[in-house]
């Protein structure tokens, strides 16, 4: 699952610095936008099956790759 | 229930009293809203749990919980005021979030007094900030330790300060100013008329503001901020995450991402700088009527969403952008004409714009 959601990521923010370094801030850099979260959250619901609403997480939650991949992985167990 | 809830309850309810004695015919109005908005809210978690996931259901609440605001804002022009009360504007928008937040299943109770106390908490019913339930429901359960409620207390009396001088000294001195330079339209008038009136606006909303967050902290309550030294922005994307915060973040969360993920799901455009550009003229324009239907408030919010619209397709595709943005110089050459637009933006929002061109199109279409 790990590897499905920086796929994910890596085709959203067009940069494999995500690969590189997962505890890079995504926001803050200019990597992520809002456009780009809700593109994010779309396709964790279609190819992960996994739903997060876009006022459930703050983007503190989501700020960098390893946060999210930790936030999607908790909700997989749920 | 402890202490801080039971005076957080009592202030609110004194503070209902205190507004409308004597205003018989908005109390009125105030009960039906709150009735509807209460129903509507415990109606709908109850159906939520019975039927699940149902669509019809969910946009029935959420058209019952905006009915009463749409009313007032457009039986307006019309001299009639439906639901005519101070606040409806800013309650509607936390009553809506928890309708959306039951259908999303992020909301799975609600407690009515702490619904009331949130819906009504009397520093931010007239003019916000726009607060969100589960973050108020955490200040409303938290135990505070006498040193952090003591902490609380001193930031609240900070911000309490601090607006009082942005609002009652420095938005006080500006506004002589601009009722002087209304009457000049030339064109040096009108930048400064901008300049000034967008500045006042700052002090003015920023240190009421500051003063309603200031009394939530002495509450206990952490009410989000609203301003985050906005005139130091550095493009357009950037001033919406520094001005009037609380509303932009709810209309983000609530209004931009679903409209985009309901784009990408269903497919209704080819590309995503499509997508991004008709999503944030839809949530300006509506951000701008939200203000009132007026040309004037109407203008405002297409002109942001264009400028939005605008600063997207030119960071994706503008190879100047790309080779550039993280230089300084391009930094403040954003900077300056972000402000210039920003200013330009608050002199549509005064009404002295349309004031000002009236009489030429007035004479080309015979208005």
């Amino acid at each position: 699952m790990k590897e499905k959601i920086l796929e994910i990521l890596e085709k959203i923010c067009e940069d494999d610095i995500i690969y590189s370094d997962p505890d890079i801030e995504l926001f803050e850099n200019g990597i992520m936008d809002s456009l780009n979260f809700a593109e994010l959250l779309v396709e964790i619901e279609e190819n992960l099956g996994i739903f997060i609403a876009p006022s459930e997480v703050t983007r503190e939650d989501l700020a960098t790759p390893n946060k999210i991949i930790d936030i999607v992985q908790s909700r997989a167990e749920q | 229930m402890g202490v801080r809830k039971l005076l957080i309850f009592l202030s609110t309810v004194v503070y209902l009293f205190w507004i409308f004695w004597g205003n018989w015919t908005g109390a009125v109005w105030f009960i039906a809203f709150c009735i509807i908005e209460f129903f509507a809210a415990f109606g709908y978690l109850y159906l939520r749990k019975k039927y699940g996931h149902k669509v019809s259901w969910y946009r029935a609440a959420l058209v019952l919980t905006i009915l009463p605001l749409v009313l007032c804002k457009f039986s307006g022009p019309f001299s009639v005021s439906l639901f005519g009360f101070l606040g409806i504007s800013y309650i509607t928008f936390r009553a809506a979030q928890i309708i959306i937040e039951i259908y999303d299943g992020v909301i799975k109770e609600l407690k009515p007094v702490e619904l009331f106390a949130f819906l009504l908490f009397f520093p931010t019913f007239e003019s916000g900030p726009i607060d969100r339930s589960r973050r108020f429901s955490e200040d409303w359960n938290k135990r505070y330790t006498k040193k952090e409620y003591l902490d609380s207390v001193g930031t609240g009396i900070e911000k309490i300060l601090l607006g009082l001088v942005y609002k009652f000294v420095l938005a006080a001195l500006l506004y002589p100013a601009l009722g002087a330079l209304e009457k000049e339209y030339g064109l040096l008038y009108l930048v400064l008329y901008a300049y000034c009136y967008g500045i006042y606006l700052f002090f003015d909303f920023a240190g009421f503001s500051s003063i309603a967050i200031g009394i939530g902290y002495l509450l206990g309550i952490r009410v989000p901020e609203n301003f985050n030294k906005p005139f130091i922005s550095i493009d357009m994307k950037d001033f919406w995450n520094r001005w009037h915060m609380s509303l932009s973040y709810w209309f983000r969360d609530f209004l931009f991402s679903r409209f985009v993920m309901t784009c990408i799901k269903k497919k209704w455009f080819s590309s995503r700088i499509t997508v991004a550009a008709t999503a944030y003229l839809v949530n300006m324009s509506i951000m701008g009527i939200w203000h009132g239907v007026k040309a004037d408030y109407i203008l405002y919010g297409v002109y942001h969403g264009l400028l939005l619209a605008g600063t997207e397709i030119f960071q994706k595709k503008s190879k100047l952008y790309k080779k550039y943005h993280k230089k300084r110089g391009y930094k403040i050459c954003s900077w300056f004409i972000t402000m210039n637009l920003v200013m330009f933006g608050f002199l549509i929002f005064s009404g002295h714009f349309l004031e000002v061109i009236e009489p030429y199109y007035a004479k080309n279409w015979r208005i």
